[in-house]
């Protein structure tokens, strides 16, 4: 609307100017324009240069001696499969966890709460955003996992025959108090998208559910859930980029050990990748780094594709909704 | 059961209805039957969950003998829905309650004012050092994100309207926001490992890290806010013959200054927390260290890690208690300035 206004191709196209605008200021805006398209250029250059560096530094990575891979395996993918499955498992108990608590809670916040009760419910859970993850990892590893042991041993009980409810390891220190730690970090984001789409279910349509003589359950079902659809699927995805790259929680919950196993209360788990990054990137031992650095690459590709996906799907449903 | 008999005149149109105050009075059922298992000996978070259990059983079942299956499922939903937030406030509650309870031992005057760095063996150790270099780490990443971002976010508000290269640089700053923390110190790490050669460690290299995961957040929170100044605004300083820049930095960016620096200040809450890269490219040093240019850095977050596996729990509470207090201050500032300097509208 305003852009009409203005004189936006005057400086480039060499149409003259009213005399009344003097030729300094003509620079001035050139030149700021300038910084403004370098500042944005800059965003795209750092993140294609985290991706170059990180493919130059961790390219001898995949192809180092075998005995540098020992820890886990023999190859860089028998090194990275079983960091990669612990990364996914964890990142999987935490979605499991968190998604039906975070759309319970974003339903509180837009259909159940009444409105001077909504902003604080939802101020309440961003506070769990901020928590920083490392006093996450500290409560969960010192205060949280001794308590979560009863409940495992449960189940290891009377569901032992699964085999993800195996041996409980006594610390409580497993990739199952990971994961819960992970789904309470991620509970905020995943709420906060889930919530924004949520909102925009057209009023007409709540109302018409209702006044055809529907519970509110029925009309969240009937109106809510199929509108949020697919904002709540890439909020999901994001949830999920979130858990897979997070370090700080997995490495101060997790007691690491060197076979992924599927049982999910085992005390000597393989660490995910991040947190494989952080516990080994001060051993100095010839090329190990390099294999941190490819594997720090492949958790990098990862999230990307995820985020970037979800990021697409957000806003292809933000589209559909304006239209 | 009593259901009040309609009149017999008129056909009813209504089904029957628990009495309004139903929920209520279930929820002080359920409320008594977790005090009695408290006074019995059951531990506390057993009979809150016996007590929660009653209040999701008791009034569906209420709703299905007097009312229909539908309105039955309603309540129970209902019932489910609302159990989701306290069940999400659990951990919260429990993570601040630890924190404050175990980290309020460890806080004394030394702790703020000494480093770990000893002359001599009685001399107390605090977290000085860690302190300063969360500080200047932070503060150095904001030095460098605070222009990039804003100026990005004039750009896509400004100048790139709807544009090919400003919605690419919109999409990838959303999906730069999802970049994992480890990720941006593996590169800051890679960069001044091979400028400055191997084993590196400088406070400048975190603020790099830093930087790349608050880039994103600035540019969002600034884009909105300009977004909010009315075109009305522009329209008058372009009559009055301002050049477009000048507008930009005399009338567009006082307007929104408020937003913009609730939305930096989030952005900084957010990075001040970081371990992972720190870990990596900042490191670790019982000294106290100003300069960013020259050797490791320790900051609060990597000392608490760092003193958490060697058993120095004390410690590792205290800095956990004052980072803490550190984020939630910058939060309570961020919202305040963000009310205090809103534009005023219409």
């Amino acid at each position: 609307m305003s852009t009409t206004l203005t004189t936006k191709e005057a400086p480039a196209g060499g149409d003259p100017s009213p005399s009344w605008i003097s030729e300094r200021s003509g620079r001035g805006d050139a030149i700021f324009k300038g910084l403004t398209i370098a500042a944005a250029a800059l965003i795209l250059l750092a993140l294609a240069s985290v991706f170059i560096f990180l493919f130059t530094q961790g390219f001898a990575g995949f192809t180092q001696p075998a005995e540098v891979y020992s820890k886990y395996g023999s190859s860089f993918w028998g090194y990275v499969w079983p960091l990669l499955a612990s990364t996914i498992v964890a990142s999987l108990i935490a979605l499991i966890i968190a998604v039906p608590l975070a759309i319970g809670i974003a339903l509180v916040i837009t259909q159940y709460a009444p409105s001077w009760l909504s902003t604080p419910v939802a101020y309440v859970i961003d506070l769990l955003a901020a928590v920083p993850s490392v006093v996450y990892g500290l409560w969960a590893g010192i205060y949280l996992a001794p308590k979560l042991v009863p409940i495992y041993e449960w189940l290891h009980e009377h569901l032992g025959f699964i085999p993800l409810f195996g041996d409980v390891v006594s610390s409580g220190r497993s990739i199952s108090t990971a994961g819960l730690v992970l789904a309470i970090m991620i509970l905020p984001i995943i709420t906060a998208i889930s919530r924004e789409v949520f909102s925009r279910t057209p009023r007409l349509h709540r109302e018409a559910a209702l006044a055809l003589g529907a519970t509110r359950w029925e009309m969240i079902r009937m109106t809510v859930f199929p509108y949020g659809r697919s904002g709540v699927i890439s909020a999901v995805m994001l949830g999920l980029g979130r858990a897979l790259g997070e370090t700080m929680a997995v490495v101060m919950v997790l007691s690491p050990g060197t076979l992924f196993t599927f049982n999910l209360f085992s005390g000597s788990n393989t660490p995910s990748i991040a947190a494989n990054i952080a516990l080994r990137y001060k051993e100095r031992s010839e090329g190990t780094l390099e294999v941190l650095i490819a594997t720090g690459l492949v958790l990098f590709l990862l999230t990307f594709a995820i985020n970037f996906a979800a990021r697409w799907a957000v806003a292809r449903s933000e589209r559909k909704l304006a239209g | 059961m009593s259901i009040q008999s309609p009149p017999a005149s008129s056909p009813t149109l209504t089904h029957a209805r628990l009495p309004r105050q139903a929920p209520l009075m279930v929820g002080a059922v359920a409320v008594a039957v977790t005090a009695i298992g408290l006074v019995l000996g059951l531990g506390s978070v057993a009979a809150v969950l016996i007590g929660a259990l009653v209040f999701l059983v008791v009034l569906p079942v209420w709703s299905l003998a007097v009312e229909n299956r539908r309105s039955a499922t309603d309540r129970m939903m209902t019932g489910l829905i609302w159990a989701t937030f306290f069940v999400a406030l659990a951990p919260l509650v429990s993570l601040v309650w630890t924190v404050v309870a175990e980290g309020s031992q460890a806080l004394s005057g030394t702790f703020f004012t000494y480093s770990f760095y000893r002359t001599s063996l009685d001399q107390p150790v605090g977290v000085y050092h860690a302190i300063m270099g969360t500080l200047v780490i932070t503060g150095v990443a904001a030095l460098i994100s605070v222009p990039v971002g804003i100026l990005t976010a004039i750009y896509l508000i400004e100048y790139g309207k709807k544009n090919t290269f400003s919605r690419v640089v919109t999409f990838l700053v959303d999906v730069m926001t999802g970049i994992p923390s480890i990720v941006a110190g593996l590169f800051a790490f890679a960069l001044f490992t091979l400028i400055f050669g191997p084993g590196h460690q400088s406070g400048l290299g975190g603020a790099v890290a830093l930087s790349l995961l608050m880039i994103p957040t600035v540019v969002r929170a600034t884009e909105e806010m300009l977004r909010l100044v009315p075109d009305d605004l522009r329209e008058a300083a372009y009559a009055l013959g301002t050049p477009r820049w000048r507008t930009i930095v005399r009338v567009v960016l006082p307007t929104s200054v408020g937003g913009i620096i609730a939305g930096v200040t989030l952005a900084v809450a957010r990075v001040i927390g970081e371990t992972a890269p720190l870990l990596l490219i900042a490191g670790i040093v019982q000294r106290t260290n100003f300069n960013p240019f020259d050797g490791s850095m320790t900051t609060l977050p990597v000392l608490i890690f760092s003193e958490r596996n060697k058993g120095n729990i004390e410690i590792v509470w205290g800095a956990a208690l004052v980072l803490m207090v550190l984020v939630m201050l910058l939060n309570v500032i961020a919202r305040v300035l963000g009310k205090i300097l809103a534009p005023k509208q219409g």
